[in-house]
């Protein structure tokens, strides 16, 4: 495993009132991945977020960023993290040039209009530099969250919900960014609902439910273990039953045997050649079916079936 | 890294900027509400009341009002400005940036502070146009008016970070500062009081404040000035320590 950039070991949260947002998690993230943390409202994603971020006070565990402890040396490790939250939180009426310098300025690097300039551009923000926040559309005004927290160059961002309520061309858009970041070597952490996000950017997903890490692995790897195809066979006339040849495959009727459905495969495209397997074995003995519908599953698949099976552990 | 220099300037800056934002609200305001209260107390009325401690009633009630707006600026301009970020969710940049109590104190109270300076510059500026009067000793006045309006920053911190509303904002000032600032000698001498009310004056706080800033003014005071200096600069420690605390701890800051 690369160099990790963030450790967290048995982290817990448990909220004046007894809820329990964190619950022993255990995370490590890799430097120059992009992890993606899935979990449903409520999960404690943002908890998660804001334990490594100052803005909780976890009551356990511990969280070493930069191979430091961030308890004890919060001060020089913040400079290197940066946080875009779900909420847009800023002073509406301050223009968006002096509320990215600001950001810049509090997390203590010097003033360079260059490199202002450099990330408004990034964004499409220069243009709108001297209007006053409240001016813009939601989705620039989302940008300008990005903008104030790539200013002081973080090498380890959050990105908590950063699509959440923005129209498809800006979300693609802002995978474009976030890909760009990557590519300047930034490691990201981003939480998110839509799925779709996850599959198309992160290396590595996680996956988090009533505060506890249910799974963590690289996409590609998630997908080849709980990744399923599903096929079905449809009949004019009703099977009696799964024919000899085909009980070794996992198969069942449905709709009163006139549609045999396959359910298999481990994401790696066994499940593709057994539902081949399957139609040549039934058209070599005549057995004959007038259509074929073939899915893999996705990542939200998984994900619901996680959410579904709490017992299944990291 | 140990002190954040540039973190604590561009707050300052932040802070300042606002305020410049709004510069009618900030300065105008309480200029204009201070020069109302000279014409009618200094100038109108003021030529028809006797002299306090041999000084014109005009210039008498110039170091109360300017410590009327000193008490209520500083505590306002230093709890809006920690509110604001706290109401609109941008405090979130203040706790995940590395910036600790010190710096944090530097920008918001340095800047709620250098703010009230300038209001006192302005007022005393302005004085000069209803009433006449002289500062026996300009240094020390200086730098009372400098620890009052660093420990009602201070104050206003506090409260800004205790509030959970904008009702609760608005509270001390209006139900406590105010009214025990108009009680405090503002525009009488204490020694003018019958008793019990003058013994009863002394517990009130702002009197030493206001006694401490007329000293500076005339070179004479109604309670002894170590008392008030001492007494204003042990609440600028309490101030001090809470703070310090409520980041230490989280309290209202961190969930």
């Amino acid at each position: 495993m690369s160099d990790p950039i963030l450790d967290i070991r048995g982290l817990e949260k448990t909220y004046k009132g007894g809820v329990k947002a964190l619950d022993g998690v255990d995370l490590t993230i890799r430097r120059g991945e992009i992890f993606a943390l899935l979990g449903p409202n409520g999960a404690g994603k943002t908890t998660l977020i804001g334990a490594v971020c100052g803005m909780v006070r976890p009551t356990g565990g511990v969280i070493e960023a930069f191979g430091k402890d961030l308890s004890r040396h919060w001060k020089s490790l913040r400079r290197d993290i940066g946080l875009v939250p779900q909420e847009l939180s800023f002073d509406m009426f301050d223009k968006v040039i002096r509320q990215v310098r600001y950001s810049r300025g509090m997390f203590g690097c010097p003033a360079d209009e260059d490199r202002i300039e450099e990330v408004l551009r990034s964004l499409s923000l220069w243009d709108k530099r001297d209007s006053s926040i409240r001016e813009l559309s939601g989705g620039m005004k989302r940008r300008v969250m990005i903008a104030k927290a790539l200013a002081h160059d973080p090498k380890l961002l959050f990105l908590d919900e950063p699509t959440a309520g923005v129209d498809v061309e800006l979300r693609r858009d802002m995978w474009r960014q976030i890909d760009a970041l990557r590519e300047r070597g930034v490691t990201i952490i981003l939480t998110t609902h839509y799925i779709e996000e996850a599959e198309e950017m992160a290396d590595r997903v996680g996956v988090i439910n009533k505060g506890r890490i249910l799974l963590v692995d690289d996409k590609d790897a998630i997908m080849a273990k709980l990744g399923r195809t599903e096929a079905h066979f449809t009949f004019d006339a009703p099977l009696a039953g799964i024919p000899a040849s085909l009980q070794s495959y996992s198969l069942h009727l449905e709709e009163g045997g006139t549609c045999l459905v396959y359910r298999g495969g481990d994401g790696t495209g066994k499940g593709k050649r057994e539902v081949a397997e399957i139609a040549q074995i039934m058209t070599r003995e005549g057995i004959a079916f007038t259509g074929i519908d073939t899915r893999e599953s996705t990542l939200e698949d998984i994900f619901v079936d996680l959410l579904n099976e709490p017992e299944v552990q990291a | 890294m140990t002190f954040n220099a540039r973190g604590a300037f561009a707050i300052f800056k932040n802070e300042l900027m606002r305020m410049f934002r709004t510069i009618f609200g900030s300065i105008l305001s309480p200029v204009i509400t201070t020069s109302l209260y000279f014409i009618v107390f200094g100038a109108a009325i003021g030529g028809r009341m006797q002299e306090v401690d041999g000084v014109p009633y005009g210039s008498f009630i110039v170091p109360g009002l300017l410590m009327l707006t000193l008490l209520t600026e500083s505590t306002s301009n230093a709890s809006f400005g920690i509110y604001m970020p706290k109401f609109t969710g941008a405090i979130y940049e203040l706790l995940s940036a590395p910036v600790g109590v010190a710096e944090t104190l530097i920008g918001f109270v340095g800047a709620a502070a250098v703010k009230s300076l300038i209001l006192a510059t302005i007022i005393l500026a302005t004085a000069l146009l209803f009433v006449d009067y002289s500062i026996a000793h300009p240094l020390l006045a200086f730098g009372y008016i400098l620890l009052v309006s660093a420990t009602f920053s201070l104050f206003g911190f506090i409260l800004g970070l205790w509030a959970t509303s904008f009702e609760k904002l608005q509270i001390v000032p209006l139900l406590l500062l105010t009214p025990l600032t108009f009680l405090g000698g503002t525009f009488y001498s204490i020694d003018m009081l019958a008793e019990p009310w003058r013994t009863i004056a002394l517990f009130n706080p702002i009197v030493y404040l206001v006694n401490g800033l007329r000293w500076t003014f005339f070179g004479q005071a109604e309670v002894d000035i170590a008392l008030s200096f001492g007494m204003t600069l042990a609440f600028l420690l309490i101030c001090i320590g809470i703070i310090a605390w409520i980041f230490k701890t989280g309290w209202r800051l961190r969930s």
